[in-house]
C-alpha cells in the first residue's frame, strides 16, 4: 500500500500518493474500501471506481451543480472534493433515494411536475431538493429557491423545478 | 491534475513546518485551489490537508472579547450562525451573497480571504500575465469587464472575496503563524497591492497560515450593511459590493467604516468618504460629497466605466440605508 509513515524533515506525518492509496468511503449506508490517488476527485472516485454513474459530471468546476451530492450530509460539488478528504466520511448519492424498486416522493415529485426536460442536472437537483427536507419538511418557497441556487438547469425548467420541490415536501410531511 | 502527495496536518505547527517545503500547497475547502490545479495555473507536488486541524473549526462569541472565527469555519456555518445574524449581519450578509449553498457548505472562511483572482486571463493557463511572472498584463488593453477601477498598477485584477470588505468594515484582525509572520494584523494590513517583487494580493509568505479571526463587539447602535451587485442573483462574484458599518451619537455619524469590493486589487477602505462622514448629520448633500470621494481617481478601463457607476450608487445607498434605519 502506498501509505508510509516518512518523517518530512522530521516531521512524523502520514503521507500518502502519489500513488494509489486506500481509503474507506461510506456510500449510501455500505462502506467501500477504495484504492485511488490523492488528485481522485470524490465525482471520479463514485462514478469510476464505485460505478454509481447517477451523479453527474459536466463543468468539473463547481459552475453547474449536477454533481451534488450529500457530505454527511450536506450538499456539496462532488468535483470540488478530493475523495481521499472524504476518508471515513459518509456520502448519500441519487442511488440512494429509490428503495425495493419504490421512487423516493421527491423524485414522484419531479415526474409529476414533469420538473425535466432532458434531465442531466436532475439528480443534482433532487440531492439539493433531499438536503433542503431532510432539515426543513416545511420549506417556503423562498427556501426552495435558495437551496436550488447552486443547481444550473440550462433547460430553465425552473418554475416547475420549485414546484416540484414543494410537492415533494408535502409527499414527504404527509408520509406519503 | 498532476497527481501530489497528501498529508493531513495533525496541528498547527506541524502544517507550517510542512507548508515551509518546495512545491507545496495548503488546501483547506479546496474550491478555489482545485480550480487553480485543474486549470494547471499551478502543480504543486504536495497538499497539505488543513481541514484535519482541531480547534480551527469552531465560532465563538463572548460579550467580552467579541467574535473568534476559526480559520475552517465555513461560509455556510457564518451565515447560519444566530449570534453573527443579530450581532454582525454584515458578515452574514456578506457569506450568504457568496457563491451557491454547496459551496459555501466547502469553502472556509481562511481560504475565502487568501483566494486567488478571477481574472480570465490569470485562470488560463495559456496567458503568462504579469500577475503569474510574465511582462504583459493582457487586461489592461483587453477584455476587462470585471477588473478594477481603482488603484490598479501593473496588475488589473480585483481581490473577489465577499468576506473581505464585510469584515475589514468590522475592524476584524488576524491572527497568523508562520516563518517570518507570528501574531495578531488587522485584516486590513494583510492585503496589499501586488509589486514587482511580490506578485500576489497578500503579505502571506509559504507556510503563513492564518489561524483565526476576531471581530470586536460593534458599539452600541452601531449598524452594518452589506451589498453586492452582482450579474445573476447567485453563482457570481460581486462586480462591485460595499460594506459599511457606522455608529451613531444623537444624530450625528460618530463613526464610519466604508469598504468596496470589487474594484480594486485589495477591499478598497473609501476612507474620505468616512472623513466627509463622521460627526456630521446626514443630508443628501452630504451624502453627495461622500459617494463623489469614494470614486475620486478612478481609472475605468475600456469595459467596466459601469463599475463607477454602481460604486456611486451602492456607496449613496448604504449611506441613506444606515442613516434613516432608526433602532
Ligand atoms: C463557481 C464559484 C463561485 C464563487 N463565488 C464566490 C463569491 O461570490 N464570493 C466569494 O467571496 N467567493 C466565491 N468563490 C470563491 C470560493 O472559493 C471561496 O468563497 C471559498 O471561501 C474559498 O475557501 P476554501 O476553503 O475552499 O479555499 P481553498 O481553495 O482551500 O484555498 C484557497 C487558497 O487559500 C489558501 N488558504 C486556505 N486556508 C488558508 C489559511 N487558513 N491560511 C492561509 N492560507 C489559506 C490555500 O492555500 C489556497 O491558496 C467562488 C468559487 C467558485 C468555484
Ligand atoms: S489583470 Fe492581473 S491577473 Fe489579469 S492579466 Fe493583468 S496582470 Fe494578469
Amino acid at each position: 500500500m502506498a501509505t508510509k509513515a516518512v518523517r518530512a524533515k522530521k516531521l512524523k506525518v502520514a503521507i500518502r500518493g502519489p500513488g494509489k492509496t486506500a481509503i474507506k468511503l461510506t456510500v449510501n449506508g455500505e462502506t467501500h474500501e477504495l484504492l485511488i490517488e490523492p488528485r481522485r476527485t470524490l465525482l471520479n472516485a463514485l462514478r469510476k471506481d464505485l460505478g454509481l454513474t447517477g451523479t453527474k459530471k459536466a463543468c468539473d468546476e463547481g459552475t453547474c451543480g449536477t454533481c451534488t451530492v450529500l457530505l454527511e450530509g450536506k450538499p456539496i460539488y462532488a468535483c470540488m472534493a478530493l475523495a481521499i478528504e472524504c476518508d471515513g466520511k459518509s456520502v448519500e448519492t441519487i442511488e440512494s433515494l429509490s428503495k425495493d424498486g419504490q421512487l423516493h416522493p421527491i423524485q414522484r415529485a419531479f415526474i409529476a411536475e414533469d420538473a425535466l426536460q432532458c434531465g442531466f442536472c436532475t439528480p443534482g437537483q433532487i440531492m439539493s431538493v433531499k438536503a433542503l427536507l431532510d432539515e426543513n419538511p416545511n420549506p417556503t418557497l423562498d427556501d426552495v429557491k435558495r437551496v436550488l441556487s447552486g443547481n444550473l438547469c440550462r433547460c430553465g425548467a425552473y418554475p416547475k423545478l420549485f414546484q416540484a420541490a414543494l410537492r415533494a415536501a408535502d409527499l414527504v410531511r404527509t408520509g406519503r | 491534475m498532476r497527481t501530489f502527495e497528501h498529508v493531513n496536518a495533525p496541528d498547527v505547527q506541524t502544517a507550517v513546518a510542512l507548508l515551509g517545503e518546495a512545491s507545496t500547497e495548503a488546501i483547506a475547502g479546496g474550491t478555489d485551489l482545485l480550480g487553480e490545479l485543474k486549470a494547471r495555473l499551478r502543480s504543486p507536488q504536495r497538499l497539505v490537508n488543513l481541514k484535519t486541524l482541531a480547534g480551527l473549526q469552531e465560532i465563538s462569541y463572548s460579550p467580552k472579547a467579541g467574535l473568534r472565527l476559526g480559520a475552517l469555519v465555513t461560509l455556510a456555518e457564518i451565515e447560519r450562525h444566530p449570534i453573527i445574524q443579530e450581532r454582525f449581519p454584515i458578515l452574514a450578509q456578506a457569506a450568504a451573497s457568496a457563491a451557491t449553498p454547496q459551496l459555501r457548505n466547502m469553502g472556509t472562511i481562511g481560504g475565502n480571504l487568501c483566494q486567488k483572482p478571477r481574472c480570465w486571463y490569470y485562470r488560463n493557463k495559456l496567458f503568462e500575465c504579469w500577475l503569474k511572472g510574465g511582462d504583459k498584463c493582457f487586461a489592461e488593453d483587453g477584455e476587462n469587464k470585471y477588473h478594477a477601477i481603482l488603484g490598479a498598477d501593473r496588475c488589473h485584477a480585483v481581490h473577489p472575496s465577499d468576506l473581505a470588505p464585510a469584515l475589514i468594515a468590522l475592524d476584524a484582525t488576524l491572527r497568523v503563524v508562520g516563518p517570518d509572520l507570528d501574531g495578531e494584523l488587522s485584516l486590513e494590513e494583510l492585503y496589499t497591492k501586488p509589486t514587482e517583487s511580490r506578485r500576489q494580493m497578500t503579505i502571506l509568505g509559504p507556510g503563513e497560515l492564518i489561524t483565526d479571526i476576531r471581530v470586536p463587539i460593534p458599539k452600541n447602535g452601531s449598524r452594518g450593511v452589506y451589498l453586492k451587485t452582482m450579474e445573476r442573483q447567485s453563482w457570481s462574484f460581486a462586480l462591485v459590493s460595499v460594506a459599511a458599518q457606522m455608529n451613531f451619537a444623537g444624530e450625528r455619524i460618530a463613526d464610519a467604516r466604508v469598504v468596496l469590493g470589487g474594484v480594486a486589487a485589495i477591499p478598497w477602505r473609501a476612507r474620505d468618504s468616512e472623513r466627509i462622514l463622521i460627526g456630521q448629520r446626514f443630508s443628501e448633500g452630504l451624502a453627495e460629497r461622500a459617494v463623489e470621494a469614494a470614486v475620486a481617481g478612478a481609472q475605468p478601463l475600456r469595459d467596466n466605466e459601469y463599475k463607477v457607476s454602481l460604486a456611486k450608487a451602492l456607496v449613496k445607498r448604504v449611506i441613506i440605508d444606515l442613516c434613516s434605519t432608526t433602532d
